[in-house]
């Protein structure tokens, strides 16, 4: 965990309510996808937890001399939707503006059980950490599918991103006016997988989990007090004890998930 | 103009030189500062230390600790306020045996200050056993009595809004225990002094005040509470002058010692629980805002003493009586 301030590169809508936000700045404790920032805003009480989307080291990682000793200039994406008054205000900052934040929160997701061709499932706000996810499985050297699932063709964010990694991308949507018609396990029928990899609101992960044959791990979200382990507001029961949404997850194996 | 300005200065010189002392006691026990994370929002120490050396603080009082492990209550558990939040965690922790013999060892290694050891019962019987275990741990030094948790039922605040009860805790875990023991007290009451004079007379050591306020938000697309168990506590900056309130009055109605707490998010805010009559700050909500919080409090209080002309905190304690 580290604290510190991050300059706005952009903040920009992706869809109605979506937004993309781009930081500039100390990257060094991202260590994989599925993690976490806490961040700082004006006027609220505790800090707002959101998933890493995206994140590249900065080149001066390892700077041992200068300004930049022991800094990594990195950039950070995070896509968030605005659900209440904090991503509200959150969505009201600008380019340039600075944001207080804690990174390298939460222990994310283990590529190192995919197999050769994982699968990757994000449902609406729950696609993001799977970008991040696809890149490195990619980059590790795997065949990854990606199912995107969303209510509508208005929500869809992201599916070429996805496709521009290398990833064979499948969208569902509910309402059926774009891909596959249904939800995200619609989509599953007739995919042949080694390992799965699942974000987004529980019933889906539900789903997900009765579906998938195969050994998986999953990402939950819960209200957080700290969103570092201290206040013990986020804990669940695991098969293997209690433990907290933001330390010991938020990526949760399949075999330990108590529904 | 020129004389106070002067004199500024020679209290920034006395700060920067080492010269202004934050040393306090507790019923004999010697803190080298007063301020001591507040149970419930530092764990056991060790996830703190990830980040900086925790000893840089007075002590430490840990999560409160019942007999049984509790997992504590149904989620969500928090919910935001003002300058403030609500917690309904309901002591999850792993019992007593397992805060001695997995918990404590990891403390102790990165954390060689005094330790509160915070304790918690549904039963006096239970606040004896709990406390006379935890006697036995050489580093716990003072032994703090949670009779004021307003998460639990038939237990915990129960104990700490009548003055018998709390003084019929306070004689039980006297028995057990020749360590120092400080009964922590609920703001959920009429008059706090008079529950804080039954357990002086009872032969409490002192006196820690004051735990969170009972509280409630509704979500209003739902329109229901935001926390599963209706109510909670609220704690943070908002409760800061009820604390203070609350730490004045008491210290006027006994002659124990008394850790303030509630609120307090800066070295300001410590002097001013001292001034009120604090001997020792506890921080509570700040931590989990800021982890690293209670070490700037630390590193803040020189240059805060020497702004107003403090050399030595043991001096002030009570001052704004």
């Amino acid at each position: 965990m580290k604290q510190d301030f991050f300059e706005i590169v952009s903040n920009e809508r992706l869809t109605g309510n979506v937004m993309e936000l781009v930081l500039r700045g100390d990257t060094s404790e991202i260590a994989v996808p599925g993690q976490f920032v806490n961040i700082k805003l004006d006027g609220f009480f505790l800090r707002r937890p959101l998933s890493v989307c995206n994140c590249e080291q900065g080149a001066n990682a390892g700077a041992s001399c200068g300004a930049m000793a022991g800094k990594s200039e990195g950039m950070l994406t995070l896509i968030y939707k605005i659900v209440g008054e904090g991503t509200r205000a959150l969505a009201e900052y600008k380019a340039g503006e600075m944001l207080d934040l804690l990174t390298g929160l939460g222990n994310g997701y283990d590529i190192s059980k995919s197999g050769d061709e994982p699968l990757l499932i994000g449902g609406g706000a729950g696609v993001p950490p799977m970008f991040l996810l696809c890149r490195n499985l990619i980059a590790a050297g795997t065949k990854p599918t990606v199912i995107l699932g969303f209510n509508s063709k208005a929500e869809v964010f992201y599916e070429n991103e996805f496709k521009s990694l290398g990833a064979r991308v499948i969208v569902a949507t509910a309402d059926g006016s774009y891909g596959v018609r249904g939800f995200v396990t619609d989509a599953m029928k007739d995919i042949l997988y080694s390992y799965t990899y699942a974000c987004g609101p529980e019933p889906m992960l539900r789903a997900v989990y009765e579906k998938a044959a195969c050994g998986g791990q999953y990402s939950f979200e819960e209200r957080m007090g700290c969103g570092f382990g201290a206040c013990m507001g986020c804990s669940c029961k695991t098969k293997y004890g209690s433990k907290r949404i933001c330390k010991d997850g938020p990526v949760l194996e399949k075999e330990e998930i108590i529904w | 103009m020129v004389d106070s300005k002067t004199a500024e200065e020679k209290m920034i010189n006395i700060a920067d030189a080492g010269m202004c002392s934050t040393e306090v006691v507790l019923s004999g026990v010697i803190l080298d500062n007063p301020i001591i994370p507040a149970s419930g929002t530092f764990g056991y120490g060790y996830e703190f230390a990830e980040i900086y050396d925790i000893n840089c603080l007075g002590s430490l009082s840990f999560k409160g600790t019942t007999r049984e492990p509790r997992f504590g209550n149904a989620l969500p558990r928090i919910a935001e306020c003002t300058a403030g939040l609500i917690n309904s965690i309901g002591l999850q922790n792993p019992g007593v045996e397992k805060v001695i013999s997995e918990e404590l060892p990891k403390l102790r290694a990165c954390f060689k200050k005094p330790i509160i050891a915070n304790i918690c019962g549904f039963s006096i019987d239970e606040y004896a056993e709990n406390s006379a275990l935890l006697d036995k741990e050489e580093q716990v030094e003072i032994l703090e009595i949670n009779v004021s948790c307003p998460n639990i039922h038939n237990g915990g605040m129960t104990f700490g809004t009548e003055a018998k009860m709390a003084a019929e805790v306070t004689r039980a875990v006297k028995k057990v225990t020749k360590k120092p023991v400080y009964i922590k007290l609920s703001p959920n009451v009429t008059d706090i002094t008079e529950i804080a004079k039954a357990c002086e007379a009872a032969g409490a050591d002192g006196i820690s005040l004051i735990n969170t306020m009972l509280g409630m938000r509704i979500d209003l697309n739902k329109k229901k509470p935001v926390i599963a168990n209706k109510m909670g506590g609220f704690s943070g900056s908002a409760i800061f002058p009820v604390a203070v309130r609350m730490v004045y009055q008491v210290h006027e109605a006994v002659k124990i010692p008394i850790i303030g707490m509630g609120g307090v998010a800066s070295a300001r805010d410590a002097i001013e629980m001292m001034l009120a009559g604090a001997s020792a700050v506890q921080v509570g909500a700040a931590n989990l805002v800021d982890p690293f919080a209670s070490k700037k409090i630390v590193e803040n209080l020189p240059k805060e003493m020497a702004k107003y002309n403090i050399t030595s905190l043991r001096e002030i304690i009570g001052g704004a009586h």
